[in-house]
C-alpha cells in the first residue's frame, strides 16, 4: 500500500520524535536530574507508530512500563510528557505518574503500566466497552489495543485477557513486541514456545499475524489487515507479533552484561527502524533526504523545547500529595 | 417501604440501576450461569441469585458471563470504567481477591491518582464475604483489612437489607471505585427497604443501631447483628450500649466513634477479620490517639484468633466472634477499675 507524502512525513516525524525523546532522556538521566525508573523505547518506534497511525481517538490503547513511544504515537503532548518525567506539577499527570504511569484518557491512552502483564485485562475491558457502544456509521467498531512484550506474554493476566476477549468477541488487539529480552533474560529461555508468541494467541482461538517490527511498512501494512478484521462486529480479537529490537537496557542504568559482543552496534547498524525507513523512502524516491533532515531538525527542536520548559516548570507542593486519591471522600 | 431480604435488595438495586443507566453493566463468573450448556443461559442466574433475570432483561452485551478468570474480571472492570461504563463486577467469593489483587490494588485503586486526576473509574466490585457456612479456609474470609488499607478504594459493608440497597445504589452512582463487601450469611436476612428509586445511603456516615451510655460497640457487616443481640441482652441487666454500624470502612466515620466514646469511655470493637493490622486495631489506634482522655478502661477487641478459618462446625463457632463473646467483652470493660 502506497502512503502519500503527507502520511509518510507524519510517520517519520512521529518515529523521530520518539527516538529523540528517548535519546535525550538517556543523556539527561545520567546527570541525576530525573528521578525514578525509566525504560526507554528506542529501537521499537516502528511498532508504536505503525500501529497508532491507523487509530482514531475512539480507539484505546493500554501500554507498558516501556510506554513513552506508545504515548507519543497515540498523541500525548510531548512537552506535557517531558514535564511529567521531570516530576512537574504541570506534567501530563501532575507529577504523580513519572515515566511509568503516563496516561491521557481523552486521547484514548489508558495508561502505561509498571506491572508487566497488567495492561491486557484493562484493554479487554475497554474493548468490551467498544463492543457495547457498537459500530460507527461505516459499520466499524472502535478497537482497544494491549501492547505487551515478550515478558508480559508469560503472565497469567495476559492469558486470562486473551481468553476473555475471545469468549466475549471483544474488538481487542494483542500487540506483542518481541524485543527478545524480558528484563535481563532472553526470550529463548523464558518463552517456552521457541521464540514464538503469536502461536500462543492462536491457541486461545484468535487470528494472528506476524510482521517485521523494525520495518515501519511491514508493521503498518500488517496492522491494516488486523484492523480491517477486528473492526468487523462479531469477529472478535486478534493478535500480532512484531519482531523488534531494544537499543537500551531494561531500565536506564542497566549494565546490559547479557548482551553479546558487538550486539548493540550491529542492531544500530542493521536493525534501526529509522534508518530502514529512510533508506526505503529515499530509495523509492517518495521523500528526499532534505525533507527528512528538516523533520530531524524539527524533532530535535521539539525535544529541546520540551526539556527547557520542563526545567523551569513549576514543582508540586507538599500538599499536592493529597490530591486526586478520590473524587469525593 | 417493602419487606425483602438482603439478597433481593442487592439484586433489585442493580436491576433498577441497569434500567436507569445504560452504562451500568454486570460481569462475573456464572452471573448468567448455564452459558454453553444444555440448560442454556439463566439455568443458574448467578450462584447467589443476585443477578437472576438480568440476562433476559438486558442481554449478553450488558450481562457478561466470564470464564473463571478473576484477574481478567477485575481488569476488565477497570478498563470498562476508564472507557465510560459503570461496571458492577462480582468476585464470586471475596477470598479470590488473592488471584486478582494486582488489578484492584495496583490498577483500579491508583488510576486517578497516578493519572493526575484526569480519569474516573466508577467500578463497583462486589465481593460476597465472610464465615458461617462451614466453607473452610478459602471460602469464608473477611477481607476488609486488605481493601480498607488501599488508598483510592471505598469500602462498603452493609449490615441490613435497607443498607444493602441504599449503599449499593450509592456505590453504582459513585464516581470512585468501590469494593462492596456483602456478607454471605446475611443474604437471607429480611427487613424493610426504602423503595424510592433514588434512595441512597451516603458513604462515611455510620448508623447508630442501638443507643446507650455505658459502652460503645463498633461493628460492621454481620458483626453488627451480633453486637445488637449482645446489646439487647445487656440491656436486660441495665447496661446501655451504643452500637455503631460503620456501614463504610473507607471512608470511616471517625466522628461517630469518637463522639460515642467521649460519652461512654469504654469501647468494644467487633471485627470478623483476623486480629492483626485490621479494622479493630485501626479503630483502637484512632481512639487511643484522639479520645485517650475519655477512656475509662482498656479497649476490647472481639475478633477471630490469628488462624485461618477452620472447617468443622465446632471449630468455626470457636473461631468467629459471637453475641456471647461481645457481651463478655462489654462486661470486662465495665469491670475494669
Amino acid at each position: 500500500m502506497q502512503l502519500n507524502r503527507e502520511a509518510l512525513t507524519r510517520a517519520y516525524r512521529q518515529m523521530k520524535l520518539i527516538r529523540e525523546f528517548e535519546e535525550r532522556l538517556h543523556e539527561e538521566i545520567q546527570t541525576g536530574e530525573i528521578a525514578g525508573f525509566t525504560h526507554l523505547y528506542c529501537g521499537q518506534e516502528a511498532v508504536a507508530v505503525g500501529v497508532c497511525e491507523h487509530l482514531t481517538p475512539r480507539d484505546k490503547i493500554v501500554s507498558t512500563h516501556r510506554g513513552h513511544g506508545h504515548c507519543l504515537a497515540k498523541g500525548c503532548d510531548v512537552t506535557g510528557m517531558m514535564k511529567e518525567i521531570w516530576g512537574s506539577q504541570d506534567g501530563l499527570c501532575n507529577g504523580k505518574a513519572g515515566s511509568m504511569h503516563i496516561a491521557d484518557i481523552d486521547k484514548g491512552m489508558l495508561g502505561a503500566n509498571g506491572i508487566v502483564g497488567a495492561g491486557a485485562p484493562i484493554a479487554v475491558g475497554a474493548a468490551i466497552s467498544n463492543k457495547i457502544d457498537g459500530p460507527d456509521e461505516d459499520g466499524k467498531l472502535a478497537v482497544s489495543i494491549a501492547f505487551s512484550g515478550d515478558g508480559a506474554c508469560n503472565q497469567g493476566t495476559t492469558f486470562e485477557a486473551m481468553n476473555l476477549a475471545v469468549v466475549t468477541k471483544a474488538p481487542a488487539i494483542f500487540v506483542f513486541e518481541n524485543n527478545h529480552y524480558s528484563e535481563h533474560t532472553g526470550v529463548d529461555y523464558a518463552v517456552g514456545t521457541n521464540n514464538d508468541i503469536a502461536s500462543r494467541a492462536e491457541a486461545f482461538g484468535m487470528k494472528v499475524w506476524r510482521a517485521n517490527g523494525v520495518d515501519f511498512f511491514s508493521v503498518y501494512d500488517c496492522m491494516r489487515e488486523v484492523l480491517d478484521y477486528v473492526r468487523v462486529p462479531g469477529n472478535g480479537p486478534a493478535a500480532v507479533e512484531f519482531d523488534t529490537e531494544r537499543f537500551f537496557g531494561h531500565f536506564e542504568g542497566d549494565p546490559q552484561r547479557y548482551r553479546g559482543k558487538g550486539e548493540l552496534d550491529r542492531l544500530r547498524a542493521e536493525r534501526d527502524c529509522i534508518k530502514i525507513f529512510r533508506a526505503s523512502v529515499t530509495g523509492a524516491k517518495l521523500l528526499e533526504d532534505a525533507d527528512l533532515d528538516a523533520i530531524d531538525a524539527d524533532a530535535l527542536n521539539a525535544i529541546e523545547t520540551a526539556v527547557a520548559e520542563s526545567r523551569k516548570a513549576p514543582r508540586p507542593q507538599p500538599e499536592n500529595v493529597l490530591d486526586n486519591v478520590y473524587i469525593s471522600y | 417501604m417493602a419487606k425483602m431480604n438482603y439478597r433481593d435488595a442487592i439484586r433489585n438495586t442493580i436491576f433498577q440501576e441497569m434500567q436507569r443507566d445504560e452504562r451500568v453493566v454486570v460481569l462475573g463468573e456464572d452471573v448468567v450461569g448455564g452459558m454453553g450448556t444444555a440448560g442454556g443461559p439463566e439455568a443458574i442466574g448467578g450462584i447467589w441469585s443476585t443477578s437472576t433475570g438480568f440476562y433476559e432483561a438486558f442481554g449478553p452485551e450488558r450481562v457478561i458471563d466470564t470464564p473463571i478468570s478473576e484477574s481478567a474480571i477485575m481488569g476488565a472492570a477497570g478498563g470498562l470504567a476508564l472507557a465510560g461504563k459503570r461496571p458492577v463486577a462480582e468476585i464470586m467469593f471475596a477470598d479470590f481477591i488473592g488471584v486478582c489483587m494486582d488489578q484492584l490494588w495496583n490498577q483500579i485503586a491508583k488510576f486517578r491518582y497516578m493519572f493526575g486526576g484526569k480519569s474516573i473509574c466508577p467500578a463497583v466490585i462486589r465481593m460476597p464475604c465472610g464465615a458461617g457456612y462451614n466453607a473452610a479456609a478459602q471460602h469464608s474470609q473477611m477481607i476488609s483489612q486488605f481493601v480498607t488499607n488501599m488508598p483510592g478504594i471505598k469500602v462498603v459493608m452493609p449490615a441490613t437489607p435497607e443498607d444493602a440497597c441504599g449503599l449499593l445504589r450509592q456505590a453504582i452512582r459513585d464516581d470512585d471505585p468501590v469494593v462492596f463487601l456483602e456478607h454471605k450469611f446475611l443474604y437471607g436476612m429480611t427487613g424493610e427497604v426504602n423503595e424510592d428509586p433514588d434512595f441512597c445511603v451516603p458513604f462515611g456516615h455510620a448508623r447508630l443501631a442501638r443507643a446507650g451510655e455505658d459502652v460503645t460497640i463498633v461493628a460492621s457487616g454481620m458483626m453488627v447483628g451480633y453486637a445488637e443481640t449482645a446489646a439487647d441482652d445487656l440491656a436486660q441487666d441495665g447496661i446501655g450500649c451504643d452500637v455503631i454500624d460503620l456501614r463504610t470502612t473507607s471512608p470511616l466515620d471517625e466522628e461517630a466513634i469518637l463522639d460515642s466514646v467521649e460519652v461512654t469511655g469504654r469501647l468494644v470493637i467487633v471485627d470478623e477479620a483476623p486480629p492483626r493490622c485490621s479494622l479493630a486495631t485501626d479503630i483502637s489506634a484512632l481512639v487511643a490517639n484522639k479520645a485517650f482522655a475519655s477512656l475509662k478502661a482498656p479497649i476490647e477487641m472481639v475478633t477471630p484468633p490469628h488462624t485461618p478459618v477452620p472447617f468443622a462446625r465446632e471449630l468455626e463457632g470457636a473461631y468467629l466472634p459471637s453475641p456471647v463473646k461481645v457481651a463478655a467483652a462489654v462486661r470486662k470493660t465495665l469491670e475494669y477499675r
